[in-house]
């Protein structure tokens, strides 16, 4: 007793002993630690998670839903997600379901056929449900319109006859959307390539004519060349549109017969199909092949549905584009400008001023990079240019409107900072006496420069230069001022002379993010594709910074050994 | 011995040919310099040239308006009839002038050179008694007739390009048929007059000789066949005691106001032409004073009253809680000297001018409560003013019969420093307000450009992003740099600070779209964490001091982080997981409900608490890396004699290293907050981008930055709208640049006392 009460005293002894001694503090702080670390990890997990996971096949459904009393619907949906919800807040929506518990589990289905219910999910509710099973003969269409088509497969016509029906219609499907694909491809390839290059051409006609116009050139050689040239572009685009007709036609031959969940029947003409399986009947090797081929869709393909569904390829391209032409612009001015601080500037206030004023540029908000890239490049500039050498499309803008080439000044002159910071970092760790044994040498300042100092300090650049890429390539504010679109009809690089279209305006990883995740007509069904951009983004971005940090480290180690 | 000729010369060539090397390397060197030189000052002036620009694209917004006087010449037309009201056309190359005896003129503005005069074609032998003009924009007069008829006239400007020039050709039309309207059935003469005439409804209000006030509403019937019958109402309204001197009726025909002798004016309600209603009466002017002006603003909400004492005062109808409106004074502007002769409203913006007596001309701006520009431009009365349809030009005439041309330069009246930043009483406001409404689909709009919001949304975004990255970086700098491990912290700091390279435009989706529903969800649970994790944490390190010595063994010293990562997420779980159970018990199974029901709060799906967290999450990593740096910089020997004294570490740490790395944790701060007061994406899509006043966690916000993303791609180059995102841009800009340079001016500091210590 008398024991057990000197332990209860020691224990209070030694609580106000590890409070006093600070200890508690030191733990409080390594939580934070703990907190950030976690909070990072976490959201790099969510993001890989979801961002992977929108490839796999998911399970489809079929069940029956009680959604009244009276009414009992059959449904056929993947699981998309599941909650818990409060009864009473079920209650408070008109919900008249009896539990005994007080949270009720429902689920969020993805229903697809928006063509036939008008939406693609809905939330049911798992006391509702009965009959859960998953069928080997359901089968998911994709669809290059309306979303998926969830069903069973009826029969498959061919010029409106039916030619295959039941379990054999499977196989003969899986041949004909091959087929129909096969003419998709060669339509599209007519459509954007050829056609696409005949337009163009037409309009450079018409404005070489307009120019002739206004520079009074009545030359009747030049306007007749341009007839003619016009006339053989126009027979081109006559017979193309003859081959259209006909391959059109082809790629309408094949319709197939379904039947949805409710038990309606409908056609679907396999020109719309992009791909149909069915996930239930899959192996698990087939899925992981089923993965590939969905992944590499993602990253080769065009979007479709408004951005919701398909591939990322242009965005992919616009990024990687806009970072090449801004990497172009910015290292040799931030070279020159930390060149200049380091090497010749007279090292004093005004250096140390300017310094510090660059060093803040860093940290000046993108926006505000992007209202100067606005007025500046696009409307002053633009507007110029436009008026010196392009009158002829006057009023359209050319270069008097956001594009690739105002983007990436802009993000040149936001990221200038980086590589000027950089780079004289590099420079002012050589050390003196390698100049100076140079100039011993008889090496004239350039020289030394040029031949010594520059290849040293190369690392350097392009760390500074990695950084720059990173942080250009995740900045989207001042883009959606000057260049970037949700959907670009056209890429900036193409087989029309002169193949660089710097006007033209372009689409970007992170504005896709936005865009599809915030602008778009049907957010829950894009969900999965702005994960799986955010991840792309992120393993480019965290990729590159890896690489600066090796790089710099790598460099720091160098020196290390030089100085010694 | 004789050297080869041979030789010498080839000697000498190489001599010639090594001096030439030479002076082209020395050349090579000079012109390296010079162009390095040009290179890197070009690239500083680049630089600094964002600056001026931003500035000089806002300058506009500040600077006074301008007059040009281009012409002066005596009134066209008839020199001995008065001129009762001068107009001009959109381009202001055509004047029109309206005199008391019914001739219409149309001269050139720039000269008085006569393009046409045209009678009326008033009925002969009836004297004209009153004359009014319409809303502006709609080019409608009428003549007062002595037998209570009304001729109204339209002038209108018919615009062709013969030849590739603009010809402009004026001429008169009757909009309401070629007949004289009876007004007043009796036949008196109509002495006070007011017209408007819309698409399909026309009204008259006039003024007899005998105090009746009578209106004349007309409507066009719809027909399909043909352009329709006019339809007639006539009415009396109850007249005001003392004779009545101005009469004016609003743009769509439901408002009309009437002054009379002793000053006041009368409200009248006329939506319903058959029963108009006299709301009130309010004196408008001092007593003694007389209204000596009368006119509508554009838009016909306001109206302006000018005084014979030189006041002048905007008034429209508020409405109080019963929905009743009264006409109330809004704003009183800068009186002129003498009596107000004439006010004259921009056509489609919320200025106006004003002209006196002693030949002083006034512009002012109602929303920006400012006068623009202050002149006395002629020795006599101003009798007419008349403005451009642009508001570029204006013709003034004075008692002398003289009509003076001015071009005038006012682009941006709108903004001044109480519309930018304090409450503005806006038209149909029932009081001042912050507002930030930069576009409507009406024209006669009043755009609210109100700073004030968008600025506090900004230090809102901030301040919670602050409250949540501050004590967290903070600590883990302290931390990291001072109890971590090495090998551990080799790994931590760089991965917190690759997440400063993370993209926010991801941290903004998630924010969003994952963060903001979770946190809906689970908002008690979430609530119950900043609670629950610090007191679990510290129950968790005392249960671990408690431990056996060899468990703890097993971590080493500096390594708690490590140990503690698996204790918060399972904290971190059962808080989530016990949110809903708490909802039950605490919330009646809705904490949405229970916060706007119970406690009166609105709650946003968009919230600054989600701000707070994605931003803050942003912000984290820069704070970090800087403090971190600056504790760690921080000299050993400093920390070794203190704990040569006795002290516990924590002690050491808190009096003397958190001490002497004060100033580079400040900068840390500080370009933090620069960094969370410029940030765009995150802000732009966690919150719902509505620019409220209101400190409420639950609530979102407009920050700057957003602002200028979202409007800056439809502001019309040039316009108000377009400088004033510039302006946003600027304080943002001057705002970070600030916030930076105090930062780095800290840090060199600190950097030069740690190495002198």
């Amino acid at each position: 007793m008398n024991s057990n009460k000197q332990d209860h005293r020691d224990m209070n002894h030694s609580a106000k002993n590890w409070f006093k001694s600070g200890s508690p503090w030191v733990w409080l702080t390594a939580a934070a630690v703990s907190a950030s670390i976690i909070m990072v990890a976490g959201l790099l997990a969510l993001i890989a998670v979801r961002g992977l996971s929108h490839f796999w096949p998911t399970p489809v459904m079929v069940a029956d839903y009680h959604e009244s009393d009276t009414r009992t619907v059959h449904i056929i949906g993947e699981i998309r997600d599941s909650e818990s919800v409060p009864l009473a807040r079920l209650h408070a929506n008109g919900e008249t379901i009896k539990s005994d518990s007080e949270s009720i589990t429902r689920y969020l289905l993805r229903v697809g056929n928006r063509d036939i219910q008008g939406l693609d999910f809905r939330w049911v509710l798992k006391p509702k449900l009965s009959q859960q099973h998953y069928p080997d003969a359901v089968m998911v269409i994709e669809r290059r319109e309306w979303g998926n088509f969830y069903g069973h497969l009826q029969a498959i016509k061919e010029d409106g006859k039916v030619v295959k029906e039941g379990d054999r219609a499977w196989d003969a499907l899986q041949q004909r959307i091959a087929r129909t694909q096969k003419i998709f491809s060669e339509i599209r390839e007519i459509e954007k390539d050829d056609i696409g290059a005949i337009n163009y051409r037409l309009e450079r006609l018409r404005l070489d004519e307009r120019h002739m116009e206004i520079a009074n050139n009545n030359d009747a050689d030049d306007r007749a060349s341009i007839s003619r040239e016009r006339a053989v572009l126009q027979a081109r685009y006559k017979g193309l549109q003859q081959k259209l007709v006909q391959l059109y036609a082809d790629i309408g031959r094949d319709v197939l017969v379904a039947k949805t969940g409710e038990g309606r029947v409908v056609d679907i003409p396999l020109s719309k199909v992009v791909r149909a399986y069915r996930p239930n009947a899959m192996s698990f090797l087939k899925k992981c092949l089923f993965y590939a081929e969905k992944l590499w869709e993602f990253v080769s393909d065009e979007p479709r549905e408004a951005n919701t569904e398909g591939g990322i390829l242009p965005a992919i391209f616009g990024t990687v584009m806009m970072v090449i032409l801004m990497s172009i612009f910015v290292t040799p001015f931030g070279v020159v400008a930390a060149v200049y601080l380091r090497e010749y500037a007279k090292q004093g206030p005004l250096t140390r001023t300017i310094r510090i004023a660059v060093n803040n540029l860093a940290g000046v908000p993108s926006i505000v990079y992007g209202v100067f890239g606005l007025g500046f490049f696009v409307y002053f500039l633009g507007g110029s240019l436009d008026q010196l050498f392009y009158p002829e499309a006057l009023p359209a803008p050319t270069f008097g409107t956001p594009g690739i080439l105002w983007s990436s000044l802009t993000l040149a002159l936001l990221t200038l900072p980086v590589v000027i910071v950089a780079t004289e970092e590099g420079l002012s760790r050589i050390p003196k006496s390698i100049r100076e044994g140079s100039l011993a040498l008889g090496a004239t300042k350039a020289e030394t420069l040029w031949r010594t100092v520059l290849p040293m300090a190369s690392p350097a650049m392009m760390t500074g230069l990695i950084l720059a890429i990173a942080r250009a390539a995740g900045e989207v504010a001042p883009l959606m001022l000057v260049g970037v679109v949700k959907l670009a009809p056209s890429l900036p690089l193409d087989t029309n002379a002169p193949f660089l279209h710097l006007e033209r305006k372009f689409m970007h990883l992170g504005f896709h993010i936005y865009d599809v995740g915030f602008q778009s007509p049907n957010v829950e069904a894009a969900r999965p594709l702005v994960y799986a951009t955010s991840l792309l983004l992120v393993l480019v971005i965290i990729a590159l910074n890896l690489t600066a940090i090796a790089v710099r480290n790598h460099l720091r180690e160098k020196y290390r050994a030089l100085e010694s | 011995m004789t050297i080869p000729a041979q030789d010498t010369s080839e000697a000498l060539q190489k001599a010639l040919h090594n001096t030439r090397h030479r002076r082209l390397r020395a050349l090579k060197d000079r012109f390296a310099q010079w162009s390095i030189a040009a290179g890197g000052v070009g690239v500083i002036i680049a630089i600094v040239l964002i600056f001026f620009y931003l500035v000089w694209v806002t300058l506009p917004l500040f600077q006074p308006a301008s007059l040009h006087k281009t012409a002066q010449y005596p009134a066209p037309g008839d020199a001995d009839a008065v001129t009762r009201y001068l107009a001009m056309e959109e381009q202001h190359e055509i004047g029109v002038r309206f005199t008391d005896r019914g001739q219409v003129v149309f001269f050139a503005a720039n000269n008085g050179k006569i393009i046409s005069q045209v009678n009326s074609k008033l009925p002969k032998n009836i004297g004209i008694t009153s004359f009014t003009a319409g809303a502006p924009n709609k080019a409608t007069v009428a003549y007062g007739l002595d037998d209570g008829r009304a001729q109204v006239l339209r002038h209108v400007y018919d615009v062709t390009f013969p030849g590739d020039h603009r010809l402009i050709t004026p001429r008169l039309e009757n909009p309401l048929g070629d007949a004289p309207l009876v007004v007043d059935p009796k036949k008196h003469p109509l002495v006070q007059l007011a017209v408007q005439v819309g698409e399909d409804t026309a009204t008259l209000v006039a003024a007899t000789d005998d105090h009746r006030l009578l209106l004349l509403g007309l409507e066009k019937s719809e027909s399909l066949l043909d352009d329709g019958e006019w339809t007639t109402t006539r009415t009396e309204l109850q007249a005001p005691a003392a004779p009545i001197t101005h009469i004016i009726l609003n743009l769509d025909q439901r408002e009309l106001y009437a002054a009379d002798q002793e000053g006041r004016i009368s409200f009248y309600d006329i939506r319903d032409k058959s029963a108009p209603r006299l709301v009130h009466t309010v004196a408008a002017v001092r007593d003694g004073v007389q209204i000596s002006a009368l006119q509508f603003l554009s838009g016909g909400i306001s109206i302006m009253v000018g005084g014979s004492d030189g006041s002048l005062s905007q008034w429209f109808p508020v409405r109080d809680s019963h929905n009743n409106y009264t006409l109330s004074a809004i704003r009183r502007f800068d009186p002129l000297t003498g009596p107000v002769t004439s006010i004259t409203p921009e056509f489609s913006r919320k200025g106006f001018m004003a002209a006196g007596q002693r030949g002083q001309f006034n512009i002012y701006h109602s929303t920006a409560h400012s006068t623009v520009l202050r002149k006395t431009l002629s020795k006599y009365s101003v009798n007419q003013l008349a403005i451009a349809p642009r508001a570029n030009a204006l013709l003034l005439e004075d008692a002398s019969q003289q009509i003076q041309f001015y071009l005038v330069d006012n682009e941006h009246p709108e903004i001044s420093w109480s519309s930018l930043w304090s409450k503005v009483w806006y038209e149909g406001y029932d009081a001042p307000q912050y507002l930030w409404q930069s576009s409507s689909a009406s024209n006669d709009y009043e755009p609210k450009f109100s700073l004030t919001p968008i600025t506090f949304g900004t230090l809102k975004a901030a301040f919670y992003a602050m409250l949540f990255a501050i004590p967290l970086a903070i600590l883990g700098a302290i931390y990291t740099s001072y109890f971590m491990a090495p090998r551990m912290r080799r790994l931590v700091k760089p991965s917190i600070e690759i997440m400063e390279a993370l993209p926010t435009v991801i941290l903004g989706f998630l924010a969003g779209l994952w963060l903001a529903p979770f946190l809906e969800k689970h908002l008690p649970g979430v609530f119950s964490l900043l609670i629950i994790l610090p007191v679990g944490v510290l129950l968790f390190a005392y249960l671990w001091q408690c431990a056996p010595k060899l468990l703890r063994d097993c971590v080493p010293e500096g390594w708690e982080g490590a140990l503690l990562i698996p204790v918060i997420i399972l904290i971190s779980w059962a808080a989530i997981s016990i949110s809903q159970p708490m909802e039950q018990w605490f919330f009646q199974g809705d904490i949405r409900k229970w916060l706007s029901n119970d406690m009166g709060i609105q709650f946003d799906q968009r919230n600054s608490l989600v701000v707070g967290l994605a931003m803050g999450f942003a912000v984290i990593p820069t704070i970090f890396s800087i403090a971190e740096d600056a504790i760690f910089g921080v000299p050993k020997h400093l920390t070794q004699g203190s704990l040569a004294l006795g002290a516990t570490p924590w002690q050491t740490l808190s009096r003397v290293v958190i001490l002497t790395a004060s100033p580079g944790i400040f900068s840390a701060i500080m370009i933090g907050l620069g960094r969370a007061v410029g940030e765009t994406m995150i802000v732009l899509m966690a919150t719902g981008n509505t620019p409220v006043m209101d400190f409420s966690i639950f609530q979102g916000m407009r920050t700057l930055s957003a602002n200028v993303a979202v409007e800056m791609p439809e502001a019309e180059v040039g316009s108000t709208h377009y400088r004033v995102l510039f302006l946003a841009a600027t304080v943002l800009f001057a705002a970070t640049f600030l916030f930076n340079t105090a930062a780095e001016v800290v840090r060199q500091r600190l950097r030069k006392k740690y190495s002198n210590l």
